[in-house]
């Protein structure tokens, strides 16, 4: 039998406040063990949380960018368990009331559209971190992560591979990242992943029993990670056995997957409204206040460059998967920038720097008024491309202004047409019978005379106007 | 229809509590829950459970870093502790 | 008179006017702890020399002569769940027995700012429950007015320490009468405030969606001063109301005239005592004398109070005290298996059974499968009654009613027994349950002699008619001269 892989991702990644989401302490990655601690986040006897603004702007803003409605009466809620890395033995989180339900993200497998549902977004604290010692018997414990804000966003099951799922989890980073609620730094666990499959004969539409997966941290580890639970399933069930509901743990390093507990030992929660912090009115207003600073979404970026800028697909795809190239490219067009050549140097000389050099373009050091500006005078013939290229490359080395790398390097065209007949006619009188040649129709000889006259200019003969002079004198002879 | 002790064995260990038979009995949880109990015989009809007895809504604090305790006061009262962490048994989940 | 007999108002002005120091009173409040504490048991831990340095500090800003508070120089007494930075706050409990937080609480911090002089932390029932002050870990407090009884509880060495005079005042705490039944119990004045009205900020939680800080005075007019001092909005509690407040000094008027006070029928029925019966309608009468008119209604839900109570602060209190779990402060068992035993065995050798109780109830009301029958119809409960409070301050302005169904108790009396010990606050967590401020004040003594308080509940955020109506009575009565013999 053929079975169908139904999968539902719940992503956690962490928000880029200032601070943490219960008290002032810096919401900061690296910080020294146990620096960015206070009694409210250490969960000292007596303290009490008071919730970050920007937590809820920001799940909001996540909201708004993934089509969710925005539940106007929202409250906080206690999830009691046990861990050390948890100094309340409760994480605050929200259970019946999340901030967003009822969404969704469009995504692009291999040129198909799809459009996968978002269940719930709701905001919660993360954990401390446990680091375990090597040789002795203890764990150490980081409350620095104590308090960090998350956002929890729910998929429902409408994704049916892995590759689906690698693919909403990169579009879904992309928006949290276009939006800047996220960095979405995978290997900083920024961005985590809880996985939900089950299996289904094909054809049935009655969902099978699923396994959630625990500890999914990078992109490709989620496909693996994916295509090991469906293969590990579906011999179950090709051998007649069931599948148990039960928690899994990913090991990335195995490259597998081992159980973490069955649904007899599953947690119980034991959930109940937060007394100590009041719930939460959103208003029509602050809703709107919110949707004005979400800026344009990657797919209708995406279809605009296509569209209106005339990029081609891929082109636009690249700039558009970069939110950072995006920005640049968006101020040189609106700069007056020509979109086509804007992206060729964007998607070609200056990402193969970035690669090369192993920068982010963030580092990319001029402005779009210089790259306009390179562009400008590499179209109306000022230098030309192999020079504008050399530009370029002084360009990431300096602040000066293209113009004045041409200058520095003496790169500028001859384009002064009296400079350029005088060679022009030296040429033609040193090899006087490549008219009779012309004449002939051995066009070749225009190739072999316009590359004498850039010797002759040192290559800064302007070639279109070299050609143009060389043809007329060559037609003139022929047809005199 | 009475808790079992089995039950509160198991609410026992919900709890981290460490109960012994004995000591179940002398707490008498039985007789609490069924003191508990009494609130069966209230009709409450669809009356919404209150959560908050004030009013109070939208209480925020600004997104603005005030200093962090020190680290030494923080783990001053840690019963085990090393190299600027606090020390539990090893676990891995 | 002894200085330490004195009450803020009396000892503030002789402060201000140079009679006294400071110190001298501070000295003076020490040694009668040395004196009579041995039988009190009020005191967990005195802080005599930290406390000598603030009544100097005291002295050198009243000798500078700028302005100061009404609490400046004057000794604090804080309950030993309220935090104190630098000090050990217990909680009565062996779990917290080290514990020094290295933070005061909202209330600390204001003493501290009014220049008051934070003498020690007084005796209390383990983590805030109980009725009796005996399921303290360290010790039993006793009724300074007959030492083989209890003085009440869960503030019991609050109230113990007030009426003992060894101490000027007290801050207590009362999740569900803990503030206003050892009042009752110990002749002084208790005032739970209404919910939101002082920041919970620092107090150890107990329950809370019902928890309050409030004064434990000798008198109405120091209960004024010192709700003065603590009241006031957090920006670190967010249930802590932003509201402007009134001088509650100002309130202090004998006049009740016009006054319209209900008196629940429910709260003088069944299982309360003829003692207690008497003195609360000598109250009634005395209020009708003295202008305001009485009447007796119906206050629905009184019967299910208790039992939604138990529920609501169990359950919170499983949550809440979850925390202490031997890994960042608190007690850790010294031998354990694994992380799970390390939990366990600590917590199991750090709280009392009464703690271990209301965490196993907490716990199987909140757990899958009996939220709904437990929790939830708790909270709808909660609406009811109040919904019940609401109409009944439709008509009136106060509710009057008896504080406890009987007066102190023998030590060893009911321990035994939790559901008649539960039962004891039946007139005080329909208070908490609705949020709402009330006070008791001294109201008379049985025929063995020992006291009864009697409670006025009012209006949420109207503590100002309460201190009123409390003060007159104050006036117009004696009960509170009459002080125990120690």
């Amino acid at each position: 039998m053929n079975y169908e892989s139904v999968i539902g991702l719940e992503v956690h990644a962490e928000l880029s406040t200032n601070t943490k989401i219960y008290c002032s302490c810096k919401n900061e990655f690296g910080l020294d063990v146990n620096t960015s601690c206070c009694p409210v986040c250490m969960g000292m006897p007596g303290t009490l949380p008071v919730l970050n603004k920007k937590v809820v702007e920001y799940a909001i803003k996540a909201g708004l960018a993934l089509n969710c409605d925005i539940t106007r009466a929202s409250k906080q809620d206690r999830k009691n368990y046990f861990y050390p890395d948890l100094p309340k033995a409760y994480q605050i989180s929200q259970f019946d009331l999340p901030l967003c339900t009822n969404g969704y993200l469009d995504i692009d497998v291999g040129g198909e559209k799809k459009r996968i549902g978002i269940t719930r977004i709701h905001i919660e604290e993360d954990a401390g971190k446990l680091i375990h010692s090597v040789m002795g018997d203890e764990s150490y414990v980081d409350f620095n992560r104590c308090g960090v804000p998350l956002i929890e966003i729910v998929s429902e099951p409408d994704l049916r591979s892995a590759e689906e799922a690698r693919v909403y989890l990169e579009t879904l980073k992309s928006v949290l990242q276009y939006i800047e609620v996220s960095d979405c730094k995978m290997e900083e666990g920024s961005l985590r992943c809880d996985i939900n499959v089950s299996l289904r004969p094909e054809g049935s539409d009655k969902f099978g029993t699923r396994s959630e997966m625990k500890n999914v941290s990078t992109f490709s580890g989620t496909q693996r990670a994916i295509e090991y639970e469906i293969g590990r399933q579906t011999e179950i069930l090709s051998n007649g056995g069931v599948i148990e509901q039960e928690t899994r743990r990913w090991d990335d390093g195995k490259g597998e997957n081992v159980l973490l507990r069955s649904k007899e030992e599953a947690h119980d929660y034991r959930y109940f409204p937060e007394p100590d912090l009041v719930p939460m009115i959103i208003s029509e207003e602050w809703i709107e206040e919110i949707r004005k600073e979400i800026p344009e979404m990657p797919d209708k970026k995406k279809a605009r460059y296509t569209g209106e800028l005339g990029l081609g697909d891929y082109e636009a795809g690249i700039i558009v998967g970069n939110k950072s190239m995006a920005r640049f490219f968006d101020r040189c067009i609106e700069l007056g920038g020509d979109a086509k050549q804007t992206a060729n140097w964007l998607q070609g000389d200056i990402m193969k720097y970035v690669k090369d050099n192993d920068i982010s373009f963030d580092d990319v050091p001029f402005t779009p008024e210089s790259l306009n500006e390179l562009s400008k005078i590499t179209s109306d013939g000022t230098i030309s491309i192999t020079a504008a290229k050399k530009v370029l490359a002084r360009m990431f080395e300096t602040n000066d202004s293209p113009a004045k790398i041409v200058d520095e390097l003496g790169l500028a065209q001859i384009s002064d047409t009296s400079a350029i007949e005088a060679m022009v006619n030296g040429v033609l009188e040193a090899n006087p019978q490549s008219f009779e040649d012309y004449k002939n129709g051995k066009t070749r000889a225009l190739g072999f005379l316009v590359g004498m006259v850039m010797k002759e200019s040192k290559g800064k003969g302007n070639p279109q106007i070299i050609n143009k002079m060389i043809l007329d004198k060559l037609e003139a002879y022929k047809n005199s | 229809m009475s808790v079992t002790k089995e039950e509160l064995r198991h609410i026992a260990s919900l709890s981290r509590l460490k109960l012994t038979d004995e000591e179940l009995d002398a707490l008498n949880i039985e007789a609490v829950i069924e003191f508990a109990r009494e609130l069966s015989e209230v009709d409450t009809g669809d009356e919404s459970p209150t959560n908050h007895i004030s009013d109070i809504h939208n209480v925020f604090r600004e997104d603005e870093v005030k200093p962090s305790f020190d680290r030494d006061d923080i783990l001053k009262n840690a019963p085990a502790k090393a190299r600027g962490c606090v020390l539990v048994p090893k676990v891995v989940e | 008179m002894k200085l330490y007999e004195k009450t803020i108002h009396e000892l503030s002005s002789m402060l201000r006017a140079g009679e006294i120091t400071s110190v001298e009173l501070t000295q003076s409040v020490l040694d009668r702890i040395d004196e009579i504490d041995g039988k009190v048991g009020g005191y967990i831990t005195v802080v005599a020399e930290s406390a000598m340095e603030q009544a100097k500090a005291a002295d050198a800003k009243i000798a500078s002569g700028e302005e100061v508070a009404d609490l400046c120089g004057i000794p604090a007494s804080v309950k030993d769940n309220i935090c104190t930075k630098g000090i050990a706050t217990t909680c009565a409990s062996k779990m917290l027995e080290n514990f020094v937080p290295p933070y005061d609480a909202f209330v600390s911090d204001r003493i501290k700012q009014a220049g008051g002089v934070i003498i020690g932390k007084t005796n209390m029932d383990e983590f805030a429950m109980g009725a009796s002050n005996e399921t303290s870990y360290f010790k039993l407090a006793r009724n300074p007015y007959d030492l083989n009884k209890i003085p009440g509880g869960s503030s019991g060495g609050s109230a113990a320490v007030v009426a003992a005079d060894e101490a000027i005042f007290a801050l207590g705490s009362d999740t569900g009468g803990s503030i206003r039944q050892p009042a009752s119990f110990c002749s002084i004045v208790g005032l739970k405030p209404t919910y939101g009205l002082v920041s919970r900020y620092g107090l150890v939680a107990f329950a809370s969606s019902l928890d309050q800080i409030g004064p434990m005075t000798k008198d109405v007019t120091d209960c004024a001063i010192v709700l003065n001092a603590i009241a006031g909005h957090d920006s670190m509690d967010s249930t802590s109301a932003n509201i402007k407040l009134p001088d509650y000094k100002k309130a202090l008027v004998s006049d009740v005239k016009g006054l319209k006070i209900g008196v629940p029928t429910e709260y003088l029925g069944d299982g309360i005592s003829e003692d207690v019966k008497k003195a609360i309608l000598a109250a009634v009468k005395k209020y009708e004398e003295m202008g305001a008119t009485v009447e007796y209604f119906n206050l629905p839900m009184t019967d299910y109070a208790v039992s939604a109570y138990y529920i609501i602060s169990s359950a919170e209190a499983s949550s809440n005290l979850a925390r202490f779990d031997g890994i960042k402060y608190g007690h850790r068992a010294a031998s354990f298996e694994d992380l799970n035993d390390l939990y366990a065995a600590s917590r199991s050798e750090g709280f009392g059974s009464e703690v271990k109780r209301r965490i196993m109830l907490g716990t199987y009301v909140l757990s899958s499968g009996y939220y709904d029958a437990y929790y939830k119809k708790a909270q709808q409960v909660r609406t009811l009654i109040k919904n019940s409070f609401d109409r009944a301050f439709e008509k009136y302005d106060v509710i009057l009613s008896p504080t406890t169904t009987e007066t102190a108790f023998d030590i060893g009396g009911k321990i035994e027994d939790p559901v008649q010990m539960y039962l004891n606050d039946i007139y005080t967590v329909s208070v908490n349950i609705a949020g709402l401020p009330a006070i008791v004040v001294p109201g008379g003594f049985d025929k063995g002699g020992m006291p009864i308080g009697v409670q006025l509940i009012g209006k949420p955020f109207d503590e100002s008619t309460l201190i009123r109506s409390a003060y007159t009575f104050e006036q117009n009565t004696d009960f509170s001269k009459i002080r125990p013999n120690l």
